[in-house]
């Protein structure tokens, strides 16, 4: 899990792409008109309130449910990595942390340690998966979905349950990750702090797309103000005390929001180039 | 020595069928699927009876009639709003009373319906230790083959299929290899005491597994043991042999509940959700 990993996808190829994507369900639309595009290396992350439809746009576009309109092309061999919103595992399977990580692959035994070391569950490898608290489950789902090493992670609310601290530090594991292993990864979350920092793009989704673009150019855009009040104010703020910089892999701190500012549906350059 | 053959014949018969059934009735456990099985083994009666009618091979007909019902109930559960238990319930109980009422009808014919409900493992044949394990083999290598994707599925279908395996295949290839199951275990046990031969032992092994692996072979084992000592209670009291071994499953089952003292996972075990 140390070397770095180049995607089988060819940079600049879209790894998936959706457009005008609409999902109906007893007459109702629970998305409609999504448009949503994941690059190697790029972090895209989808907000909005619940029931917006976040859940039922990468479902749809992993193919677990049928789309009713639109296109969704997948990169020939893509592999995918998830975690799905909720999995709960029935107590008459006996299951240890340590072999649910090879539930979908075979992997090695190092792997398997270094991929449990890496969201602090080391101790934990032998216990069965049913006792785990909420935060380490969350740990050991993302641990196992990394394992492969996909090209495409797809994260559903991964740190639900997850202490504060705790939170953190996998954010900033999923934000390395897309250096490490070259992957893209698509995140749904609800915390509008952590969004604003290692994310390129910001997709805000409420039933349809209601604005998309770098995570500033969101803050501010009308629509995502509308949609998420004084939350949404209090979020730009932070986001403007805390995140006036980046930190590159390598400890360089860059300052940001000087290109990327746009709300649009393009794509903002994404910087998998590193030594 | 007629007795002795009776016996090992008995004896392979039924231990080669708690070897298949072991490792699938994990899935069955862990599914939840024990009215699933219910239903499919119920209607193996109609197979019987169609069997009869149509003067083919049982044990085929069975397997189609019992493959038939599988897929027909995986595409009832799919569209119909009706809860799947209820469902099931209505079916598992139709079948077998249609089965009964169809073979009852065919008075011309001397069906042994006691035979084909509870099992005569004493009857069984040297053909038919072939057919188990043969057609065991078969089945057990083909839950070899599909054992990722099905055990992938039932933690979580979409997990599995948004990572690329086929849980809806596995699925589908498990409800055939049930049916073969139940077209092969019929004879030893009895289409109603099926299914319990399948879960019983499964409970029993969830206990001291660490794995779903090893949950596997010990059903199987727990299964082995079963039959020997239904068997040899069947002998020294003359019970029918298939409800002695069912019985002696169970028997075996609630010894497992008892406390050993074995140390078995964290210390925080208590705390279960
Ligand atoms: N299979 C379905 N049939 C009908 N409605 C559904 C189905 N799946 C989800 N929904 C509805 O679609 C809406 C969006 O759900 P979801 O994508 O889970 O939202 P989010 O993840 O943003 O909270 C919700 O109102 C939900 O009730
Ligand atoms: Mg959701």
């Amino acid at each position: 899990m140390d070397s770095t990993v180049q995607s089988t996808v060819p940079s600049g190829q879209p790894l998936i792409a959706a457009r005008g994507v609409g999902v109906k369900r007893a007459q109702r639309w629970l998305i409609r008109n999504v448009d949503l595009t994941v690059h190697p290396g790029e972090i895209v992350t989808l907000i909005g309130p619940n029931g917006s439809g976040k859940s039922t746009t990468v479902r749809t576009i992993l193919g677990l449910i049928r789309h009713d309109v639109g296109t969704i092309e997948r990169a020939p061999g893509l592999t995918v990595g998830y975690v799905p919103q909720k999995l709960s595992i029935d107590w008459t399977m006996p299951l240890t942390a340590r072999r649910f990580m090879t539930l979908t692959g075979r992997h090695p035994v190092a792997a398997i340690d270094a991929a449990l070391d890496e969201v602090g569950l080391t101790a934990f490898s032998d216990r069965d998966v049913q006792v785990l608290s909420g935060g380490e489950f969350q740990r050991l789902l993302l641990a196992r979905a990394i394992i492969g090493q996909p090209d495409l992670l797809v994260l559903d609310e991964p740190v639900q349950g997850v202490d504060a601290t705790g939170e953190i530090a996998l954010y900033e594991l999923i934000a390395g990750l897309r250096h490490r292993l070259g992957c893209g990864v698509l995140l749904i979350s609800h915390d509008l702090h952590i969004v604003m920092a290692a994310t390129d793009t910001v997709i805000c989704l409420n039933g349809h797309v209601c604005c998309s673009g770098s995570p500033k150019a969101v803050a501010e855009s009308p629509e995502y103000r509308t949609l998420f009040g004084s939350r949404a104010a209090e979020a730009l703020a932070i986001y403007h005390h805390h995140h006036d910089h980046a930190h590159l892999p390598d400890g360089t701190v860059v300052k940001s929001g000087d290109a990327d500012d746009h709300v649009a549906c393009t794509h903002p350059e994404h910087h998998h180039d590193h030594g | 020595m007629i007795m002795d053959e009776f016996l090992i014949r008995a004896l392979l018969a039924g231990v080669g069928v708690a070897i298949i059934a072991g490792p699938l009735g994990c899935f069955i456990v862990w599914r939840r699927m024990a009215y699933f099985g219910d239903t499919m083994a119920h209607s193996a009666l109609l197979g019987v009876a169609l069997a009869v009618l149509m003067d083919v091979s049982i044990t085929g007909a069975v397997f189609v009639v019992a493959a038939l019902g599988a897929l027909a109930l995986i595409a009832l559960q799919r569209r119909a709003p009706l809860s799947s238990d209820a469902l099931l319930g209505i079916l598992s109980h139709s079948t077998l009373a249609l089965g009964i009422v169809i073979v009852a009808m065919m008075t011309w014919l001397r069906i042994d319906l006691m035979a084909f409900l509870f099992g005569d493992i004493l009857a069984v044949s040297w053909a038919d230790i072939i057919l188990i394990y043969g057609g065991g083999a078969v089945v057990l290598g083909i839950l070899a083959m599909i054992w990722r994707p099905l055990l992938a599925g039932t933690v979580s279908g979409e997990l599995a299929a948004a990572e690329g395996l086929h849980p809806e295949r596995a699925r589908i290839i498990f409800m055939l290899l049930m049916a073969a199951v139940i077209a092969i275990a019929m004879k030893v046990v009895g289409i109603l005491l099926i299914t319990s031969l399948l879960i019983i032992p499964a409970a029993t092994a969830r206990r001291f597994a660490r794995g779903p692996e090893m949950m596997a072979v010990l059903a199987a084992t727990a299964g082995v043991v079963s039959v020997m000592a239904g068997l040899s209670g069947s002998l020294a009291f003359d019970t029918p042999s298939g409800p002695s071994i069912v019985c002696a499953a169970a028997l075996i089952f609630l010894m497992s509940l008892i406390p050993t003292g074995l140390k078995r996972g964290p210390a925080h075990e208590g705390n279960m959700r």
